[in-house]
């Protein structure tokens, strides 16, 4: 799972109101090499919530050289589109878990894949 | 399965796409070119903005990732959910460039609000038809999966869900329930006189859209770049060859006065009495009115 994918999730069980952002549990995290492509960095940049992304790179260990509340501008910089690009989606949790952050519920992650299936009373 | 049996009926389908099942999805050459000419189909009636940016795209149902790797050919970025650990364990071995996450649509979408451009759907949303479990209620899960895809995508995008309705109920319940949470649209048919080509868009928007979707083959054409379209002009053609040659008597053409000269030469050598050669020999009879 990579940041971008943490940043769009939230937990669906019924009745959860605060179910944004998930923190993560980190057991192991890998890089994968992706293709940078700047259109998309600046096409996705409006649309990341920018606390939930720093609050999953902290987590994932890449939180380093990522400003507290980057601007538009910001995005001209190469040096902070590559940083973007690699927390982004180049980090990516291989194993650990989701957590809720109103009801505690742990989702687990495993081969890089999140489990979001709930149970039947969650739904 | 045998022909024709439908995969719902069979089993639940986190049970039924099995290892077995995920691995046809790799090395079944008709199934991969299926699901990519129905991805294709199902981004053009996406309609993105023609302008080459790279889009956040939804891929519901994603499965081992054929439909994903035709999204991530025409450049955009995309998050798959599938209910199939093995299909999404195949699509993970793939490589897949999509980020993938197992989930029930029929639970909703763990998705936050407004975050996407778009999103397809490949022979998957018929399933949520189906009760499965004892408290499954197919309605209350149909309503959860749209009203959570109506806010995961932006105003103004657009959900193309390609689907194998059971029965004409089937499609209205699947329209109705989409129409009740707010999207705006309808059924897209391609092929409608056609039993082995036609296919069900459902096309979903949020908010209005200006560009209306037109259904492929409404004047009962057939597709032209299937195989099995192929074959049917080649079995067409064996008949006619068999028809011109084959056979004895009979046909426009008969058997020219050649050859009943020389059937009759062949007869009066066996010495049966035969009416002597003239002018009309070998010619048609005039019509008796």
């Amino acid at each position: 799972m990579k940041l971008l994918t943490h940043n769009m999730l939230s937990c669906h069980i019924k009745g959860v109101r605060n179910g944004y952002p998930f923190l993560i549990e980190v057991g192991k995290v890998s890089e994968h090499e992706a293709d940078f492509d700047p259109d998309f960095l600046k096409h996705i940049f409006p649309r990341i919530n920018w606390p939930a992304f720093l609050q999953g790179a902290e987590a994932m260990g890449c939180r380093e050289g990522l400003p507290e509340a980057p601007t538009e501008a910001a995005l001209t910089d190469e040096q902070f589109q590559k940083k973007f690009h690699h927390a982004l989606l180049e980090v990516t949790l291989e194993e650990g878990s989701l957590v809720c952050p109103e009801t505690g519920r742990k989702f687990p992650v495993s081969k890089g894949i999140p489990n979001m299936l709930l149970n039947e009373d969650e739904c | 399965m045998g022909k024709g049996e439908r995969p719902e009926h069979v089993a639940p389908p986190d049970i039924f796409y099995n290892e077995d099942e995920a691995r046809k999805y790799t090395t079944n050459s008709r199934m991969i070119a299926i699901q990519a000419s129905l991805t294709e189909r199902a981004l053009e009636l996406l309609a993105l903005p023609q302008d080459g940016l790279p889009r956040m795209l939804l891929d519901l149902g994603c499965g081992s990732g054929l439909s994903g790797e035709a999204l991530s050919e025409a450049g955009h970025t995309w998050l798959g959910l599938d209910i199939s650990a093995a299909m999404l364990d195949v699509a993970a071995e793939r490589e897949v460039e999509g980020d993938l996450v197992l989930g029930d649509l029929g639970h909703g979408l763990p998705l936050r609000p407004g975050a996407f451009d778009g999103a397809i759907s490949i022979s998957a949303v018929q399933w949520l038809c189906n009760a499965d479990r004892s408290g499954h209620d197919p309605r209350k899960r149909m309503k959860r999966f749209f009203e959570t895809l109506y806010m995961a995508l932006r105003r103004g995008a657009r959900a193309v869900l390609q689907i194998y309705p059971e029965n004409h109920q089937q499609a209205e319940m699947l329209v109705a329930a989409a129409m009740k949470v707010g999207f705006s649209g309808g059924m897209v048919v391609d092929y409608p006189h056609s039993t082995r080509a036609k296919k069900y868009f459902l096309v979903l928007m949020v908010g209005t859209s200006s560009a209306v979707p037109q259904a492929k083959g409404l004047d009962g054409s057939e597709p032209e770049d299937e195989e099995e379209a192929a074959q049917v002009k080649m079995a067409g053609r064996d008949r006619n060859k068999r028809r011109k040659t084959g056979g004895g008597g009979g046909g426009s053409g008969g058997k020219g006065r050649d050859w009943v000269l020389k059937k009759k030469e062949q007869m009066r050598k066996k010495g049966y009495d035969i009416a002597p050669d003239s002018k009309y020999t070998g010619r048609k009879r005039k019509r008796i009115v």
